[in-house]
């Protein structure tokens, strides 16, 4: 389903990066991949539909000069091969171009195309059929002089003396041969190459190419007795005779000899000129007849008989004149070479006709008599002219030939086509050139148009001439479409192609980027050579059109949560405002239904949990009350809510306070209330209640899957599949594919959020960097850098660039009049205005500029600084300017957007707004950056999983790294681990990164020590490692926080009072050490959420349910009689873990949830450990007698104030360190040069924890890899005279930039001062500063005041 | 280590994990290949609205 409805050209969102526009092509529409002159079809028939008549007949004649002819007597192939017959009916296609040429013949003054620059070339053309007029329309528009030369006293070949003129009336071929007259196109008529004159002769009159087309003008003969006697008058004659004016009578009885077209028009015209009964004899059936439909239907309806599967075998003559026919009935044999069946003669059926002429009408061929001896090119053997295929080109290089001279008869779009091809062989024969190269043979028209569920529209017939009205006579039978007709008959079009191929944008895009070229792109292959690959091709939404059940492609008001997602951005389709899709109407009740397609073997294969849906809904949730209000009631429907992540559980939390409600239900059907578009649901409640209610919407909590063409490419690169389609790795490479060299993240790494996406795809960088580390820096290039001019105490020249964003801005505010203001005012050297400001070739400009006027500031009144300003500082750096003499203003998002309906003001406006740019630009002084060596060694701190891993690469990348462990051992809390959720143990695994760590040269590893003191900052730390009574001092550029976390030590459930009751690492010790008393067990009982998610705990640890579930399937399998229990509140075995929760139910684990107001009840009594709780299912209570009690303690942070102290890094509630940003900045913090990994920031699995060491190792080598960094000009400046020493500003600094001069200083002692590298510009202490003895550089109270200033000035 | 080694990698997609995987790269010393589908890169993060759990906006 659809939101809106998107244009072939399109962006995909405002903010779309790169900016530009896409035109979306399926591919050739069928009708243009079958026309032989290739018409876009399409495109005319969207102009038609947008009743855009005059460019439609335009873009139609760019292909084929004869719209209305063809619109006429075409075969019409495009409507044979349209899409929409396999909905109903095609297109009505020839009618629609014959109502465009019509029109255009209306209006009085008829299109003629735009000629080329004259070339002075001399062309020649043989034969004004369709197939030279074409030949000569394209040449004459490429600017050649060409001549045709015709035999005949008229003009337009079949089309004039073949096609009776009911069917092609003669001024409708003479006002398109007109046209090409209007070219310059100069006519010879009865003139006979090959009597008259001859080719030799015309190559000495200076003629440079030759077109043949000749045609095929003479009859076939039927080759059978008593042909020649009076009477019998070849087809194509009798028409011609017609056509030429001249009467010709013969007789009453007519039987004309054929199928065809010419068949027909030969048994019709006979009709005309008196005939009573003129009528059809033909050797096939009906069906076989190659004459078009309505051609047969038409004879039919003016009383013409169709004697078909009958031959003539004898002409009977009476004294030398035609008195009778014999025929022989046919049937019909086994197909032939062409697929139609081959007729029989049945023996003995011979009759006879009494007749008064025959008319053989069964094809024709060409007559030669052109070809005298200087030609070379010869016949094939049927008669035919000898050509390549392609280009046309006969054995002399100079003439071209096509139509029915080259193809035998054949149609008059086909003689279209050759035509065309024709001249462009001979322009570039011309012009030198290759005359294969590049030319689109391959018209392969799109397949995959979808059909579904589209209405039926009937074809709008053709209007007729009334049978009795028309058949005395030559008047046109169809009449043609009005123009609401053919407005209704182009809507009817599916647009195959997508895009049109109207062209309507190549005139239209100013700046010259789309070109019919573009339109020509193909797909193409390129081949790269690169050290590595990492895939990160995403997910897809799952579809839920497939549940019947919830019948989302019926109901509109059944919606997914990614459309839910574009309703309530303000970028939607509805710009935030929350509606249903139905009606408009805004809902009153949304109901969320969870797990759809996810956790569902049944009706899907996603039988994984698909990690992000219970905390979107929530989200959605939310953010729906924050738009339509408190009152909105929200209700998601959920079997286990998940949410796992970092700060997720306080969310969901959250939530329940602000009134969304959690009903834990999975709902089967949803039925239409009526026809109110409301919605009715059925489900039963946690105490086995059946309830309904009603909702305006829902929203299906749709999965994440992996893409069918992402399968795909991962079995063209032959890495190995999940069951769930993701792509297989170890829990201690979660990057590494099966195939060396190609990592991957992101969601095909398994169904995970944005975070963990980040993480991962930081993680795959450093796997890559560490196999290409020695290739480090060879491909990258370094921009040059431009030596900076001084300007200081110049005087301000200011240059001024408006820009007019295309239309954006210039649709409403009068750029010149602002570009001339700008230049009126002080100091303002230059202003001028450009289409584009931030085109390459604008940027060019620009810098030409300032060297040329020696500007020393620069305004830019365009667009946004959040997108452009960098672009316009490089510019300036690029012409020898210190960035910062550059003020960017905003006339396009603040100003021509919104008043749209007030240019006089909007213009006013953007003065305003130059004029203060020029006003605070003036002030601005060069501002420095200072630039700092990054000292390229690192510091990690932690050596658990996540450490070692981002020691490891770190170390493989070159980098020398001290590794700070706490303990006396490496490993951390995974040396307490049993095994990871494939089976693996974990010590092995462990063992092995120890060794690598150990054995890496990079590595320094520091035991038994702890950071007692970090001084300096970003590229430059210096931090103390006290070992024992031992201090080190390491230098350091970075440091990588992987302090990790520890388990809690429960005091419910009575533990610590018996030896069985025991913590999930205990078990996992007795399940290492392989404790017989497991193979003893009767019972063992799993509580879950030990600590985690209490008040005072707000957080999941998000290890505990796989853990549990993996430590229950150990005992099951060394003990399968043991009663395994697991209590738990929601079971969060998320992504692929859901697998070990459906093998556990499978193998009799039994799981009872409890919640936190119930909690189990440990006693012991006289030796018996029971359990009690209330089974919620089937509300009884359940006691159990159990062997082993395992608990699911929290993950807890240890006491990292110091550690966050030292670097300035912030800690949570729960005392877990917080990183730069929730999604997009994971791995990094606020302050610079320090990254985290691991548990340090929240708990995790083995795999998220190298990964996540992994990617904070990346994020420090993009620091490294620099080995210099530059800091920000705009940071704050203390003038130490007016300082009071206060001390504001130090401790209100997030950063730590101000500091008090010390009390020995010489100057200054005790004011304060601000250390630049450390300042970020937020102005915090500007704002604080009571003494006013703080600036920031770049945003100075005088710049400030200046640009009030300028603004005043307006009133 | 080998000469052989080439210094530029292939990422394939360009949503919020392709382009984090090419900005790291990229500023790592290393030439960057990023391939997507459609004619802009964001991937499907792109279409959302707020991202949880600080409903900061997703563009």
């Amino acid at each position: 389903m659809g939101l809106v409805e998107r244009k072939a050209t399109h962006r995909r969102y405002a903010q779309a990066i790169p900016g530009a526009f896409a035109i979306t092509k399926r591919g050739t529409a069928p009708c243009r991949a079958t026309c032989p002159a290739h018409v876009s079809v399409q495109g005319f028939i969207a102009l038609t539909n947008d009743g855009r008549y005059r460019e439609a007949l335009e873009l139609f004649k760019q292909d084929h000069p004869f719209p209305g002819v063809c619109g006429r007597v075409c075969t019409h192939p495009c409507e044979s091969a349209c899409t929409r017959n396999a909905v109903d009916s095609p297109l009505g296609i020839m009618y629609l171009h014959r109502f465009l040429a019509d029109t255009d013949r209306a209006s009085g003054n008829p299109y003629v195309p735009v000629k080329k620059p004259r070339r002075e070339e001399k062309i020649a053309i043989v034969g004004a059929g369709p197939a030279g007029l074409t030949c000569a329309y394209f040449l004459a528009i490429e600017g050649y002089q060409v001549t045709v030369f015709e035999k005949l006293p008229v003009l337009g070949g079949m089309l004039t003396v073949g096609i009776p003129s009911y069917r092609l009336p003669r001024d409708v071929t003479e006002a398109e041969i007109q046209v090409i007259k209007d070219l310059g196109v100069e006519f010879k008529t009865g003139v006979e190459i090959g009597k008259d004159f001859t080719v030799g002769q015309l190559r000495e009159q200076g003629y440079k190419a030759f077109f043949i087309g000749i045609g095929a003008q003479e009859c076939k003969r039927l080759g059978i007795e008593g042909e020649d006697y009076k009477g019998v008058y070849p087809g194509v004659e009798f028409l011609r005779e017609i056509n030429l004016g001249n009467r010709v009578h013969l007789g009453d009885r007519v039987a004309v000899v054929g199928g065809g077209n010419v068949a027909m028009d030969c048994v019709r015209s006979a009709l005309r000129t008196g005939s009573k009964k003129p009528f059809i004899i033909y050797r096939r059936a009906v069906e076989q007849m190659p004459a078009n439909a309505e051609e047969i239907e038409e004879c039919r309806e003016e009383g013409i008989e169709l004697m078909t599967l009958t031959n003539p075998t004898r002409v009977i003559a009476e004294n030398g004149v035609v008195k009778a026919i014999e025929c022989i009935k046919m049937e019909l044999g086994p197909p032939d070479k062409s697929g139609r069946q081959r007729p029989v003669p049945i023996k003995g059926s011979e009759f006879q006709i009494e007749v008064d002429a025959i008319i053989p009408a069964i094809g024709q061929e060409t007559d030669w008599a052109c070809l005298t001896d200087e030609c070379a090119c010869t016949l094939n053997d049927w008669g035919t002219m000898r050509v390549d295929k392609v280009t046309l080109q006969t054995s002399d290089p100079d003439i071209f030939a096509g139509g029915d001279a080259v193809t035998g008869p054949a149609t008059v779009v086909e003689a279209i086509g050759a035509g065309k091809e024709a001249a462009v062989s001979i322009d570039r024969f011309i012009r030198g050139e290759d005359l294969f190269a590049g030319r689109r043979t391959d018209w392969t028209p799109v397949q995959d148009v979808p059909l579904d569920g589209l209405p039926h529209v009937a074809r709008n017939p053709m209007s007729l001439l009334a049978p009795e009205v028309r058949k005395t006579n030559f008047n046109e039978v169809q009449r043609g479409y009005d123009e609401n007709t053919a407005r209704a008959e182009a809507h009817r079009c599916l647009e195959c192609g997508v895009c049109c191929e109207c062209y309507q944008c190549v005139a239209a895009c100013k700046a010259g980027a789309v070109t019919l070229e573009t339109h020509g792109q193909k797909p193409e292959t390129i081949t790269l050579e690169t050290g590595a690959v990492i895939l990160a091709p995403g997910f897809e939404p799952f579809d839920p059109s497939r549940f019947d059940s919830y019948a989302y492609a019926k109901l509109p008001n059944v919606i997914t949560s990614m459309e839910m997602e574009r309703l309530l951005s303000a970028s939607g389709p509805t710009g935030g405002h929350l509606v249903r899709l139905g009606d408009h109407k805004e809902p009153k009740k949304i109901a969320w239904f969870q797990c759809v397609g996810s956790r569902d073997l049944n009706r899907c294969d996603n039988s994984f949990c698909s990690s992000v849906c219970c905390m979107y809904a929530v989200k959605e949730a939310v953010i729906a009350k924050e738009h339509a209000g408190d009152d909105l009631d929200c209700a998601i429907f959920f079997m286990d809510m998940r949410t796992h992540g970092k700060d997720f559980e306080r969310f969901y939390n959250k939530a329940k306070d602000q009134g969304v409600r959690f009903i834990r239900s999975r709902v089967h059907t949803i039925d239409k209330v009526g026809d109110t578009g409301d919605l009715a649901v059925r489900y039963v409640t946690e105490s086995g209640e059946l309830k309904t209610e009603t909702f305006d919407m829902i929203v299906l909590s749709v999965g994440l899957q992996t893409a069918a063409e992402t399968v795909e490419l991962a079995k063209r690169l032959d890495i190995e599949l999940t069951p769930g389609h993701f792509a297989q790795s170890a829990p201690f490479a979660p990057m590494a594919t099966s195939r060396p060299g190609i990592f991957v993240c992101g969601a095909f790494q398994g169904p995970r959020d944005i975070p963990q996406s980040v993480v991962d795809a930081s993680a795959a960088a450093a796997a890559a960097g560490e196999i290409l580390a020695a290739a480090r820096d060879t491909l990258t290039v370094v921009p040059e850098k431009v030596p900076e001019v001084n300007v200081f105490n110049e005087r301000p020249r200011i240059g001024v660039f408006v820009c007019n964003c295309g239309i954006n801005i210039s649709g409403t505010v009068n750029v010149p009049s602002v570009r001339d203001y700008a230049a009126t005012l002080p100091y303002v050297e230059y202003a001028t205005d450009n289409l584009y400001t931030c085109s390459q070739d604008t940027q060019d400009r620009m810098a030409e500029v300032i060297k040329e006027k020696q500007l020393n500031r620069v305004v830019v009144a365009a667009c946004t600084p959040k997108t452009h300003e960098a672009l316009f500082q490089e510019t300036l750096m690029a012409a020898g300017l210190n960035k910062y003499l550059f003020e960017m203003c905003n006339i396009r998002n603040q100003d021509s957007w919104v008043h749209k309906h007030n240019p006089d003001l909007a213009t006013q406006k953007a003065k305003d707004l130059v004029r203060m740019a020029v006003a605070k630009v003036g002030l601005m002084q060069p501002l420095k950056e200072a630039q700092l060596d990054v000292n390229q060694a690192a510091l990690v701190i932690g050596g658990g999983i996540a450490g070692m891993a981002a020691a490891r690469a770190l170390g493989a990348q070159g980098y020398t790294t001290h590794l700070v462990e706490r303990e006396a051992l490496l490993g951390g809390q995974a040396r307490h681990l049993f095994q990871t959720p494939d089976g693996a143990p974990v010590a092995a695994r462990l063992d092995q990164l120890v060794a690598d760590v150990s054995g890496d040269p990079n590595i320094q590893t520091h035991l038994n020590s702890e950071i007692s003191a970090v001084e300096g900052f970003v590229g430059n730390f210096k931090t103390t490692v006290k070992n024992g009574a031992q201090e080190q001092v390491i230098e350091h550029g970075v440091a990588i926080i992987a302090t990790g976390a520890v388990p809690l030590v429960p005091t419910e459930y009575s533990y610590g009072q018996d030896s069985r009751i025991v913590t999930s690492l205990e078990l996992d010790a007795k399940l290492k050490a392989d404790d017989p008393a497991i193979e003893e067990l009767g019972a063992a009982v799993f509580i879950q959420c030990v600590g985690s998610r209490e008040p005072e705990r707000p957080y999941c640890s998000r290890v505990c349910c796989t853990h549990s579930i993996d430590s229950a399937l150990a005992i099951k399998a060394r003990n399968p009689e043991a009663n395994v229990y697991i209590l738990y509140r929601d079971i969060r075995t998320y992504g692929e873990r859901e697998y070990l929760y459906k093998e556990a139910r499978e193998k009799g684990v039994i799981f009872i949830r409890y919640s936190l107001e119930a909690k189990p009840k440990v006693s012991i009594e006289n030796g018996r450990l029971t359990v009690r709780l209330t089974d919620p299912i089937l509300g009884r209570p359940v006691e159990i007698d159990t062997d082993l009690i395992s608990l699911a303690t929290a993950i807890l942070a240890p006491d990292n104030n110091a550690l966050a102290q030292f670097f300035k890094l912030p800690l949570n509630d729960d005392g877990f360190f917080v990183e730069k940003h929730a999604k997009l900045g994971p791995c990094d913090f606020a302050t610079d040069g320090v990254f985290l990994c691991g548990m340090a920031h929240y708990p995790k699995p083995i795999d998220e924890a190298v990964s996540q060491g992994k990617a904070a190792a990346s994020r420090a080598v993009t620091l490294l890899a620099r080995q210099h960094i530059s800091t920000i000009g705009q940071v704050a400046e203390v003038n130490p005279a007016l300082c009071s020493m206060c001390g504001v500003c130090v401790s209100i600094c997030p950063y730590s930039a101000p500091s008090f001069r010390a009390a020995t200083e010489r100057f200054w002692p005790g004011r304060a001062e601000i250390n630049p590298v450390l300042c970020k510009g937020c102005g915090l202490c500007v704002a604080s500063c009571r003494s006013g003895a703080i600036r920031l550089k770049g945003f100075d109270t005088d710049q400030i005041f200046a640009q009030l200033f300028a603004l005043n000035e307006a009133s | 280590m080998s000469k052989d080694v080439i210094g530029s990698v292939l990422v394939v997609g360009g949503g919020i994990a392709g382009m984090q995987s090419a900005l790291d790269l990229a500023n790592s010393g290393y030439y960057v290949y990023l391939l997507d589908k459609s004619s802009s890169i964001g991937g499907v993060m792109a279409q959302l609205d707020k991202t949880f759990p600080t409903n900061d906006c997703a563009m």
